[in-house]
């Protein structure tokens, strides 16, 4: 079959790669029929996620079609068709029983890699380095899904694959990032990143209450659609982010922020920025911490922090006094995707939102290399790419 | 489908003259190293011999702005920063020939870095300046079926909140009546 390969930094290649084949009682192959190229992906690009190997298949938000199941396998059946959650769950450990699904005990199955890195294994990701499973991903033509008797969310409706495809990833990492807010009917929603996570979580705030919702970035098309989901933007390139924030919460600052940025943050012109950036180009650093920086800085006291955008490694100068000063929540993690799936489908069903509204970018699997870079240089007012196999 | 445009010339131009950029950065990097750790080498061939504390802040200089060169996604600003400091060393440099050192060929060196930097940093910027088309405009696409004013809480009559995900008491209003917006 054809996929997408991670062969090093900035190298994507479409290569020949063997069929995937039941291993496991409780396996399925799915046909992808659209895939997503995840902000997470660029990560993985751009090689500042350690435990990549070359020929690792990409990809971790996918949908398609079961063609096989395996014999233990009671809940799905040849022809169902599925969105697959990019986190891979047993079901039946501790955390999986507690709805923490992002950190199956069971799933990982470099679990004694990651015990080294984390202190803890978290659960098996598809295509997203060997510290979380070394799975192959869902940029390809079919995918091998461990424990599909689990997770997998059946479509039964006549939904087209845009509608539903980002159930399996961004459209419940920013519903959960707004969730862990605990929006109040009185808090301003300050989101850092109008990306597609970003966007999903400026809608969430919206549907989950907030009085009003502030999104930074610097990209003039993300903005745009940010303003139309409902936010107040602020492009860092023309005007302060802090003093913004403050002139829009009567000198208080937002109440809740949400990092939907994570380690790769762009704010060149600040001081910090260009501190990460030279430590991070001899080594020293693995994640540009700015967002955290100054969400600690700006938030109001007693405020929460969510942080849905992934961080991998190391990070420095982080001003923890500031936080632990002003008593502010940090509320961090993977997404626990099927918490959110079943209401969040029928929320698409019942029209309340329509996700489809992030794609800017349909092309075939193949042309996948090119749009990688196309997304990681926000050109074309990429915002959002869907590969059909 | 949509959207999807092949390599191009000018998109294998605009590499090949990044990798120029690149390589000036880490060759700027180098210099700078070098300046920091034999100035009276370099001075004495550059005909300063006497001015080390000059060479050495050459090389702070020179690490900057190749730092600059490889971190920033956009390096034009420093690929002009080192235009700039090559016409520095050029008068630093200049005011010096006719007395020891091999002046002249130094001068050479630094006009011959200074036409490669203002060749790239021109190209840097042509490039900058092509590169941004028409911006697309998603000012309609609200993913809402009505106005987000008209959405605003439109979850909350059926959504309840995971205990494990609420504010931690010790943070909720005190004493807990519900506050109006």
């Amino acid at each position: 079959m054809k996929a997408l390969c991670w062969h090093g930094k900035k190298d994507v290649r479409y290569d020949d790669v063997p069929d995937p084949r039941i291993e496991e009682p409780r396996d399925a192959i799915v046909k992808v029929t659209s895939c997503a190229i995840c902000g997470s992906d660029l990560h993985l690009y751009d090689g500042f996620m350690m435990g990549m190997e070359s020929g690792d298949i990409l990809g971790h938000e996918f949908m398609g079609e079961v063609v096989e199941v395996g014999a233990a396998d009671h809940r799905l059946k040849v022809g169902d068709r599925v969105v697959v959650p990019f986190t891979i769950c047993c079901g039946e450990c501790e955390q999986c029983r507690r709805g923490n699904f992002s950190v199956c005990e069971r799933s990982n199955r470099n679990k004694g890699l990651a015990d080294k890195m984390f202190g803890h294994a978290t659960a098996g990701l598809f295509g997203y380095t060997h510290l979380t499973g070394g799975y192959a991903g869902g940029q390809a033509e079919y995918v091998r899904v461990p424990f599909a008797d689990v997770a997998p969310v059946k479509i039964t409706n006549g939904l087209t694959d845009d509608q539903v495809l980002f159930l399996g990833d961004i459209l419940p990492t920013g519903w959960q990032a707004a969730v862990q807010c605990d929006i109040q009917p009185t808090d301003t929603v300050a989101i850092w990143g109008a990306g597609p996570v970003g966007q999903f979580a400026i809608r969430a705030a919206v549907l989950l209450g907030a009085k009003q919702v502030v999104v930074i970035d610097n990209v003039p098309e993300r903005l745009g659609m940010a303003e139309a989901g409902g936010a107040t933007t602020i492009n860092f390139d023309h005007e302060s982010v802090v003093e913004r924030l403050n002139d829009l919460t009567a000198g208080k600052g937002p109440e809740k922020c949400i990092d939907a940025v994570g380690m790769e943050a762009h704010a060149t012109r600040s001081l910090d920025s260009l501190y990460d950036r030279a430590k991070q180009a001899i080594m020293l650093e693995t994640d540009r911490p700015h967002v955290l920086r100054e969400m600690i800085y700006v938030c109001r006291p007693a405020g929460t922090l969510s942080v849905p955008g992934v961080y991998g490694g190391l990070i420095d100068k982080l001003p923890f006094g500031a936080l632990m000063n002003k008593g502010l929540t940090l509320r961090t993690g993977q997404t626990h995707v099927n918490r959110w799936t079943d209401d969040l489908l029928r929320r698409i069903e019942e029209g309340q939102l329509d996700p489809s509204f992030v794609i800017t970018h349909t092309v075939a699997l193949e042309d996948g290399p090119e749009m990688y870079k196309t997304f990681r240089d926000k050109k074309d007012g990429c915002i959002k790419v869907v590969l059909k196999p | 489908m949509n959207a999807y445009r092949p390599a191009t010339n000018a998109a294998r131009r605009h590499r090949a003259i990044r990798a120029t950029a690149r390589g000036i950065g880490w060759l700027s990097i180098g210099v700078g190293v070098a300046e920091l750790l034999m100035p009276r080498t370099l001075a004495g061939a550059a005909g300063l011999r006497g001015r080390e504390g000059i060479v050495r802040a050459c090389g702070v200089r020179e690490i900057v702005t190749g730092i600059g060169i490889l971190a920033v996604r956009r390096p034009g600003p420093w690929m002009w920063a080192r235009v700039a400091g090559d016409a520095l060393d050029f008068a630093t440099v200049g005011s010096r020939v006719g007395r020891r050192g091999n002046g002249s060929l130094a001068l050479a060196a630094i006009a011959g870095a200074a036409v490669l930097d203002a060749g790239c940093a021109s190209a840097i910027d042509r490039i900058e300046r092509r590169g941004k088309p028409p911006m697309r405009n998603y000012s309609d696409r609200r993913g809402l079926p009505l106005p987000p004013t008209a959405m605003r809480g439109a979850a909350l009559k059926d959504f309840e909140m995971p205990a494990d995900m609420a504010t931690p008491a010790l943070l909720a209003p005190w004493p807990p009546t519900a506050l109006s917006p």
